[in-house]
């Protein structure tokens, strides 16, 4: 767990330059979180899960391919991932150049009583989205490993993996609502100009 | 210029030919798929049309969140696999369910009249049940001239009333597989 040292409220913003460039889909809990605290509360470029575990980057894939020339991210924990893990086997197949992943990984099961998860103990994800086919893959598990990955964020000309390792301090404390119908139909209006 | 659905050869069934172009008609611009031997021509089909997006899965509860985030990006997605693939979707259904995304599924059954595979036989038996119990309407078909009807009105249901429905294809329909 040694290289498990940034803080994820510190860091993931400077990822993410410019979030309104951006539609998201985030995965449940922490990850959910880190994407309300730089998109707002009701922010409407992004989709919050709050349970459908293992969904995020496929229903991330579903809006790049539909949005092509949107930039589209999908941004999910450790544990959402690995649920649905051959997910970014479908990526790499697709590949789609809007398309890119960041994976916020605090080695822990963070709502459940913060167990050590599998890339706590030995799983290194950023080797299985490069084992996946994914092109462009970054870990970011120190200071000067941002600006690189940021650049890749923001560059997109390809889908890319961004393997986010941080300690297991807290994402940020913020409410957001949990009417999956409702913000869907927000996200649509603001996107599409229809529910 | 636009993809010409090729014409079935002489003895091959019509109906898939005919499904597909109803799925086009429809708007209908994400395939996504386990493989399976009911659906080949479908996914030969999405596979040739450089019109649409043609996705291989590696599990089909992909497919169900796929569909979702293309709605959000105002695309239409349908999910063909096997009955034994429904059994993976069953958590990533509450997204559908919740959310009132359109989800339109066609399975192709086995496990059902005719099966020679004992290892099909559960989930073909529980696969209506199953699916049902998650609140998704199951539309079953048996003959060919069956087919576009009742895709034409999963479709209505699925886009237009928000709701997830799935069409299971029937070894009847489908023509259960050998085995020696």
């Amino acid at each position: 767990m040694s290289d498990f040292v940034l803080d994820r409220g510190e860091v993931f913003p400077k990822l993410i330059e410019n979030p309104q460039d951006y539609l998201i889909i985030t995965g449940l809990a922490g990850a959910s979180r880190d994407v309300a605290g730089i998109c707002g509360a009701d922010g409407v470029n992004y989709y919050a899960m709050a349970g459908a575990m293992g969904g995020a980057v496929a229903m991330g894939l579903g809006l790049a391919l539909a949005q092509p020339d949107k930039k589209v991210l999908c941004v999910t924990g450790d544990g959402e991932l690995l649920m649905n893990i051959g997910s970014l086997a479908t990526v790499a197949v697709m590949n789609p150049s809007n398309f890119g992943i960041i994976c916020v990984d605090n080695g822990h099961y963070g709502e459940t009583g913060n167990q050590v998860s599998h890339t706590g103990h030995s799983t290194d994800l950023a080797v299985m989205a490069s084992g996946a086919g994914i092109k462009q893959v970054r870990t970011v598990a120190q200071e000067g490993d941002i600006a690189d990955a940021a650049a890749v964020v923001k560059g997109g000309n390809a889908t890319f993996f961004v393997h986010l390792k941080v300690n297991d301090n807290p994402p940020p404390r913020i409410k957001r609502s949990l009417d999956a119908n409702y913000t869907k139909t927000e996200f649509r209006k603001a996107l599409l100009g229809e529910a | 210029m636009p993809f010409d659905i090729p014409t079935p050869a002489p003895g091959d069934p019509t109906w898939p030919y005919e499904l597909y172009k109803l799925l086009k008609d429809a708007g209908v611009t994400q395939f996504s798929y386990v493989p399976d031997a009911g659906h080949r021509v479908l996914i030969d089909l999405s596979l040739a049309d450089p019109d649409v997006h043609s996705i291989p899965l590696t599990s089909e509860e992909e497919g169900v969140a796929m569909a979702a985030g293309a709605h959000l990006g105002g695309q239409k997605h349908v999910l063909l696999m096997q009955s034994s693939g429904a059994g993976n979707c069953i958590n990533m259904l509450s997204l559908p369910r919740l959310g009132k995304f359109p989800f339109l599924t066609i399975l192709s059954m086995r496990g059902d009249f005719g099966e020679g595979n004992p290892w099909q036989m559960p989930m073909g038996k529980w696969v209506q049940p199953v699916l049902e119990s998650c609140d998704v309407m199951c539309l079953r078909v048996e003959r060919p001239d069956e087919v576009i009807p009742t895709v034409e009105a999963a479709l209505t249901m699925a886009f237009q009333s928000q709701e997830s429905v799935a069409v299971l294809l029937s070894q009847k329909l489908l023509g259960a597989k050998k085995f020696a």
